[in-house]
């Protein structure tokens, strides 16, 4: 089911944001108010519960043991799978992942694991046999805008979070459990454009009308890991830049956050 | 991306395949190569061969998903099974789901959907065999489909990748590049208004690497913009010189 926005919502939105305003007073580039909350689910190896306004979610790290791909034999296997569950939105429904779910895990996947975030070769147990695989479960409790930001930063807090269970599997040649290897401090930083205007952290009635979403993930050192162009707007090539350049600087902060809540050394 | 330092990308400060780095592979577009698809055409671009086809507008199944307002474009990705060298289980993966979201949202930007209440405008994009870059090859095939369809559109979309090998900004990734580069930018790029309609990245950068990469992708792209057009005319021109024109047209009056 598909929610409809009055149309005097949108006209008072668009009317506020040609004013640089939004609806709940924040400034244009201004995030909500983040809580992070590590080890949530302690049935998990890793956890994070990540409020970012009223958008709750909850992201979980399991890992067993299993087989390496047969492309990458000396490593891990780390995968990321999404769930809107219906009790998170009245559009939600149950069933399979739908394309916007996919796209979630899509873009916090590539921001996690192909940015080496995760040291995956300490993660092979005996090449091309065994190897440790990590699952990402990201799960949507309430939705109100910006899914990609809270849930790429719950699966860098799960995964900072994360200990790998040696002991409780034989086939993990070790006794004692360790702390996940983590290189890199991946997080992601969304914004939205709405006619011309671009905003930081849309919530939900600001998503409602955006043209086009513009997400960028940075590492510690400054370096872009990942991005993604979402919905059907457009943005020029200098507003890019601009997304990129303010991206560097909150991605600091958001990592700040992160590591603050995990307690583990600065790596 | 999975770099892995054991393996050369350039040598001699060169890649591989002798290309430049801003060079393109070979790109070849033909239009109008099925007969029962409204639009289609045809694109081999190095070692990737993709095809696309264009149904509609016609009504939109399921119902509900209809649009009362306006037409939805709707861009099937999907690679044949043995267009990769491990076979590709057949149907929709993540992936392919992925992409085909983005290239239905990157053309629906430059068709005037407005014109064509609760209907669908289907754009299947078969990838046949693949070798680096198929989504931009898909979504530049797809836009040469649907102007061969006679949609109503703005303009086409050109794409085109970016990336970073052995610590160099490089166009057009072959093969290799992708596989065991740093870095990889694929965009979708409307040459009239300069805007860009797709923009993904995986890997890393730095601020000026980006700046690099996309300033060599979007120049690439008005060039292959051009190929685009020309395909369209290769197919609806006719050979009738300028004369010959003008006197038919006299003839039409």
């Amino acid at each position: 089911m598909k929610e409809i926005l009055s149309n005097i919502t949108k006209d008072y939105l668009y009317r506020l944001l040609k004013e640089g305003k939004r609806i709940d007073g924040r400034d244009l580039i201004e995030y909500r108010d983040l809580e992070i909350e590590s080890d949530w689910a302690t049935s998990a190896e890793g956890s994070a519960r990540v409020r970012l306004g009223d958008t709750d979610v909850i992201v979980g790290v399991k890992m067993e043991v299993g087989e390496p791909f047969p492309d990458t034999p000396d490593k891990g296997v780390l995968t990321t799978a999404a769930e809107l569950i219906p009790m998170a939105s009245p559009e939600y429904e149950s069933g399979p992942p739908g394309e916007d779910a996919t796209e979630l895990a899509r873009v916090v996947d590539r921001g996690i694991r192909e940015s080496g975030a995760v040291d995956t070769k300490e993660l092979c147990i005996e090449e091309g046999e065994k190897a440790w695989v990590i699952f990402i479960d990201i799960h949507v409790l309430d939705f109100d805008g910006n899914l990609f930001d809270a849930a790429g930063i719950g699966a860098m807090t799960a995964l900072l979070d994360a200990d790998v269970p040696a002991s409780d599997f034989d086939d993990a040649e070790e006794d004692e459990d360790y702390l996940l290897p983590i290189e890199h401090i991946v997080v992601p930083t969304t914004f939205t454009k709405i006619k011309d205007q671009i905003i930081l952290d849309s919530q939900l009635e600001e998503e409602k009308i955006a043209d086009a979403r513009l997400t960028v993930s940075f590492n510690e050192e400054d370096e872009i890991v990942a991005m993604q162009k979402g919905l059907r707007g457009v943005f020029k090539y200098e507003e890019t830049m601009d997304c990129v350049q303010k991206a560097k600087d909150i991605g600091r902060e958001m990592r700040e956050k992160v590591l603050d809540e995990v307690d583990r050394e600065n790596i | 991306m999975a770099s892995n330092e054991d393996i050369e990308l350039l040598k001699d400060g060169e890649r591989l395949d002798g290309r430049s780095f801003d060079e393109l592979r070979d790109i070849n577009i033909e239009a109008g190569i099925l007969k029962r698809a409204d639009g289609s055409a045809y694109i081999e671009w190095g070692k990737n061969k993709v095809m696309a086809a264009v149904y509609g507008p016609r009504e939109m199944h399921p119902r509900h998903a209809q649009e009362t307002t306006k037409a939805v474009v709707r861009a099937r990705y999907n690679m044949a099974a043995f267009s990769v060298p491990d076979r590709k289980r057949p149907g929709p993966d993540r992936r392919s789901i992925e992409i085909s979201k983005l290239v239905s949202e990157a053309l629906e930007k430059v068709v005037f959907t407005e014109k064509y209440p609760r209907s669908v405008i289907d754009v299947f994009i078969e990838v046949l065999q693949a070798s680096a870059g198929t989504r931009c090859a898909g979504l530049t095939v797809a836009s040469v489909a649907l102007a061969d369809a006679g949609i109503p559109m703005s303009d086409m979309v050109a794409g085109c990748a970016s990336g970073k090998i052995e610590d160099q900004v490089v166009l057009d990734l072959g093969k290799n590049e992708d596989n065991y580069g740093q870095a990889d930018v694929p965009i979708g790029y409307i040459p009239r208004t300069e805007e860009l309609c797709l923009l993904q990245m995986d890997g890393n950068l730095t601020i000026e690497e980006y700046e690099k990469a996309m300033e060599l992708s979007i120049d690439a792209c008005e060039e292959i913009y051009e190929l685009q057009r020309g395909a369209l005319k290769e197919k609806y021109s006719t050979d009738l010189d300028e004369d010959e024109i003008e006197e038919l047209k006299e003839g039409v009056e």
